[in-house]
């Protein structure tokens, strides 16, 4: 019989077996009867001496089934059906499922995009460089130099800077844009080739601003200049400066680090033009962001490290005043000194989706465990009628299989969703920020194996069960026989997953409590109330003296505007704006080695207008504020912060007047001391800072602050169009970008409110899941014992005992957990406040909040089976068995 | 009927079905009527336990099946062993003899087994 016939001719075929056994019984019963027998009686035992006809059917079946497939579609078939009768079981662990698929596959998702996934270069797995922040010695370029020439670990070594914040102007208007400055051999030493047009090389760099060439990325041309090949040769004002588009980069080529896109490659010989300082010649300055390059073939990475450091003690030998090397630790580029701290949080995130899946892996068996339990009759009389044990588990585990694949697909189909909406997500406005984590085949594969995975674990949880059944004892005595009162395995499923999910809901609400708390400290200035613009001169072609000349005529037009009560000027960027920060070595008054190693402290240095400390808000401690007669032909003078006061000169009232040392060799005398405050990032602890006059040492980058008197009436909004159009009247084409302080805080803030944001969903997640699992313990329990409660509420008992009756236990195990989850959840939050700002879980607020969380999960979750407890009907009940 | 009686080798039950189709063609009833007397009634297998068996010897196709009327003025569905049945069998008989002459061997080590 071919293949064709055999599918085809499958109905026949079962047919013509059905019509032979019922002849084969009538014969019989024929026979018997002519032997004398009463037709009844000759019919009785035809059957018995046929045996099971069904059984011989289903035999005969299997004869004729592809093995294993048919008998599969068959479990499926089944199982589906099975399911549709029971939906809420179903939606219960669908949505269970899917919630910890999703999870996890979304944290998947991010992992593989930041840590597992290499840099889009050939070869990324040799090429290592050094990690911003790690040794001052590699960020000077004179440095880099002598790193790239002296070493003989590496192929070649390329360096690379941020040009942030440049005005392009393609003949139209000047758009704001961030790009990368790099080394002429940049693009060869990752050995990637252009789209269009060429690259810059080692070989176009003649000396300082002697390479007026920019690269495009793929991306930034595409949205830009709409896939215009005719760009390649244009020429176009790089802040005032005539540069030439040389080249656009491949598609997917986004620089050197992961988190962040650049929009065009200059060459960093270029740089100074385009905002003095850059790159100076001076080995004390930090114009280079990190170094990196191919190790060569045979040179591990220890011989690397040591090679390295080896270059750097000769520096320090050479150059002692300007250098201090501490030994350097390369990594891979990509994540360089973000690393730690993603794969702290990324690791972290690992851990509590972990937990999720626990939970819900948890809760899944408990349901499963509760729907075997339901269903010993059925499997009972399954068995009774000739159904082998293996055949009924191969179909429990189908369901449990089906049960896996809707789940991970709703949650594969979520977490992709999230994923797309990540990998396009703008946190910070203005920052060319990008995450590169676009789902792929390997999370496919991921979530479904995890899906599978977690579906036969627990659809294991029934098989003893099924195993144990004694179908005689229970078509007898009904599955009500063996409701026991001792521990059973679902107790402790619930009680562990009901503590998980206490866990998570007590780190999210330390979290929210920290972010909302951290909003609300001293940051030694006070952000509400402020504008800040951000003004570079240098873009608009401003240079030398004209630069502090012009800054002092925007702050008097500032100080104009109605509503304005106070305006200060700090170069570069303000404390808690972008995580930026500068910190220099200080030394003592007697100090005569000025050699970094001898350095007393390294304080943040900020260069300020006088008005400054009035405009942010920060009160003077003593002594006075820097003045218009700080310039540069008046002493050196500084007001310090209390950290430093105290550090140095011991005491905030000793500090006035007081002198210490630059490592350039100046002396400095302390005019004030200022309150102290935060200036990087939120978590660090106290710093010394101090604040130098901008007049001695001009910039062209700065902000502008102006302290609004909120009594005006006058809106952000109105204040910044009227700064806008001050600016523009002293000078038309000078861009200026206008925000709140409190806006800008976003950026540090962005950590917190992240991991808030994480620890939220998925602590609402766990909140969910708890809900689940409750309802689904006290729904059993209480259609287990509808009889029980029946004669309870026919013999007179109180709706209270009936409550108390069905509802008991399932509180008992909530109270237990939600206990334990909350010690545990206490113990994981000082975990936390290493990512949330005074995250502390010793909150009144945040205990009462998780125990009224619990109750409130918990009173929800048991409400439909109390509604059912209560509605017993005894006369039905009792009749119905 | 106890357990004892009921229970055959794989194999067993196919092995004879063969062995009474290539005497002559029949239907299931009279099959299990032929096998129970030839062993007087020392093997009473469940008669139903009979169609498996032949739906597996219809599949590998030792056998082949079709609707007529017996001599009773019965509607039956007669089988017939076919040449690769009758191959089949023949092995099936000559592996089963000195299966059986091994296991008289073992079981009564004292007597040669007539050859």
């Amino acid at each position: 019989m071919s293949l064709i016939s055999s599918i085809f001719g499958r109905r026949r075929l079962f047919d013509d077996l059905n019509e032979e056994m019922r002849l084969h019984i009538e014969e019989r019963t024929e026979q018997l009867m002519r032997e004398g027998m009463s037709q009844q009686e000759a019919e009785r035992k035809a059957r018995i001496a046929f045996g099971n006809p069904t059984l011989m059917e289903e035999r005969s079946r299997v004869v004729w089934q592809w093995p294993t497939l048919e008998s599969i579609a068959a479990d499926v078939r089944l199982s589906q059906r099975q399911l549709r009768k029971s939906p809420g079981f179903t939606v219960a662990a669908v949505v269970t499922l899917a919630l910890a698929i999703g999870a996890n596959a979304v944290v998947f998702g991010i992992m593989d995009g930041l840590i597992l996934r290499p840099l889009n270069v050939p070869q990324s797995e040799s090429l290592y460089g050094t990690q911003y922040g790690d040794n001052p010695a590699w960020r000077s370029y004179p440095n880099y130099l002598d790193l790239r020439d002296r070493n003989r670990s590496f192929e070649d070594l390329a360096a690379f800077n941020f040009a942030l914040g440049v005005a392009i102007d393609a003949g139209k208007d000047a758009v704001i844009t961030n790009g990368f400055a790099t080394t002429g051999n940049y693009f060869d030493v990752l050995q990637v080739h252009p789209y269009i047009g060429r690259f810059f090389h080692a070989s176009d760099e003649h000396g300082h601003n002697s390479a007026p060439f920019i690269v495009l990325t793929y991306e930034y041309w595409h949205s830009r200049f709409h896939d215009d090949r005719s760009i390649v040769g244009r020429s176009v004002l790089l802040n005032k400066h005539p540069y030439t588009i040389i080249g656009v980069a491949p598609p997917g080529f986004q620089g050197t680090l992961m988190f962040l896109a650049p929009d065009f490659f200059m060459p960093i010989v270029n740089q100074d033009q385009l905002s003095s300082g850059y790159p100076t010649g001076r080995r004390d300055t930090a114009e280079i962001f990190e170094t990196f390059g191919h190790l060569k073939p045979g040179v591990t990475l220890v011989q690397a490290m040591a090679d390295v450091d080896s270059v750097g003690a000769y520096l320090e030998k050479t150059y002692p005043k300007e250098i201090a090397h501490h030994s350097t630790i390369l990594g891979r580029e990509g994540l360089s000194s973000f690393a730690d701290g993603t794969r702290a949080f990324v690791s972290g995130l690992m851990l509590l989706s972990g937990l999720i899946l626990l939970a819900a892996c948890a809760n899944l068996g408990s349901l499963f465990s509760a729907r075997a339990a339901d269903r010993s009759k059925e499997v009972a009389l399954r068995l009774a009628l000739g159904s082998s044990r293996k055949r009924i588990l191969r179909q429990l585990l189908t369901e449990a299989a089906l049960i896996s694949l809707a789940g991970g697909t709703a949650g594969l189909a979520g977490s992709m969703a999230l994923l797309r909406k990540l990998s396009v997500w703008q946190p910070i406005a203005g920052a060319p920020i990008h995450l590169p984590v676009s789902p792929d085949a390997k999370l496919y594969w991921f979530a479904l194996s995890l899906a599978l995975l977690s579906g036969f674990l627990f659809g294991i949880v029934p098989v003893r069960q099924v195993m144990r059944a004694n179908p005689y004892e229970i078509v007898k005595a009904g599955s009500g026989a063996r409701m026991g009162r001792r521990v059973t395995l679902r107790d402790v499923l619930l009680a562990v997953q009901i503590a998980i999910c206490a866990v998570l809901v007590t780190s999210s609400l330390v979290a929210v409590r920290g972010l909302v708390r951290s909003l609300h400290s001293n940051f030694g200035f006070e952000p509400g109330n402020t504008m800040l613009a951000g003004v570079n001169l240098g873009t608009a072609g401003y240079s030398g003296d004209k630069v502090p000349a012009m800054q002092r005529r925007m702050i008097d037009a500032l100080k104009t505007i109605d509503g304005v009560t106070a305006v200060g000027l700090v170069n570069a960027y303000p404390p808690l704006v972008y995580g930026a920060g500068t910190k220099v070595n200080v030394f003592k008054e007697d100090a005569s080695d000025l050699k970094s190693a001898n350095a007393a402290i390294m304080p943040y240095r900020y260069d300020i207008s006088p008005g400054y400390f009035d405009a942010a808000g920060a009160s003077l401690l003593a002594g006075r504020s820097l003045s218009w007669q700080d310039d540069k032909t008046a002493p050196a003078v500084a007001v310090i912060n209390r950290d430093f006061a105290e550090k140095i000169f011991g005491s905030v009232t000793n500090a006035v007047g007081r002198l210490y040392r630059l490592q350039d060799g100046t002396h400095v005398q302390v005019v004030g001391v200022v309150e102290n405050g935060k200036y990087q990032v939120l978590t660090e602890d106290q710093q010394p800072a101090m604040f130098l006059p901008f007049l001695q040492t001009p910039m062209s980058s700065a902000y502008l602050i102006a302290r609004i008197n909120p009594k005006t009436g006058r809106d952000p909004q109105q204040i910044a169009a009227a700064m806008r159009s001050k600016i523009r009247e002293l000078d038309k084409g000078l861009p200026a970008d206008i925000q709140t302080w409190s806006a800008l805080l976003e950026t540090v803030l962005f950590p917190s409110r992240v991991a808030t944001m994480a620890l939220g969903v998925l602590g609402m997640m766990g909140a969910m899941l708890s809900i689940t699992g409750i309802f689904g313990m006290a729904a059993y329990s209480v259609s287990k014992r509808m009889r029980e409660l029946g004669i309870r509420t026919a013999l007179g008992a109180q709706p209270k005992e009936i409550l108390q009756a069905a509802l008991g236990r399932p509180l008992k195990l909530l109270v237990i957990g939600s206990a334990g989850g909350l010690a545990l959840g206490i113990l994981a939050s000082r975990v936390l406040a290493y990512i949330v700002y005074q995250a502390t879980p010793r909150d009144p607020l945040v205990l009462a909040g998780v125990v009224l969380a619990m109750l409130l999960l918990g009173l929800v979750a048991t409400w439909i089976p109390a509604q059912r407890a209560l509605s017993v009907n005894p006369l039905i009940l009792l009749r119905e068995d | 009927m106890n357990s004892a009686t009921r229970d055959l080798f794989p194999g067993a039950l196919e092995m004879m079905i063969l062995e009474s189709l290539r005497r002559q063609p029949a239907h299931g009833y009279a099959l299990v009527q032929y096998i129970q007397q030839r062993s007087n009634n020392l093997l009473q297998v469940e008669e139903g336990s009979l169609y498996p068996a032949l739906q597996r010897l219809l599949k590998s196709r030792l056998v082949k099946a079709e609707w007529g009327v017996s001599s009773t003025n019965r509607r039956v569905r007669t089988y017939e062993i076919t040449t690769a049945g009758l191959r089949h069998l023949e092995q099936q008989i000559s592996s089963f003899e000195r299966m059986f002459a091994g296991i008289a061997l073992v079981l009564k080590p004292g007597e040669t087994p007539a050859s």
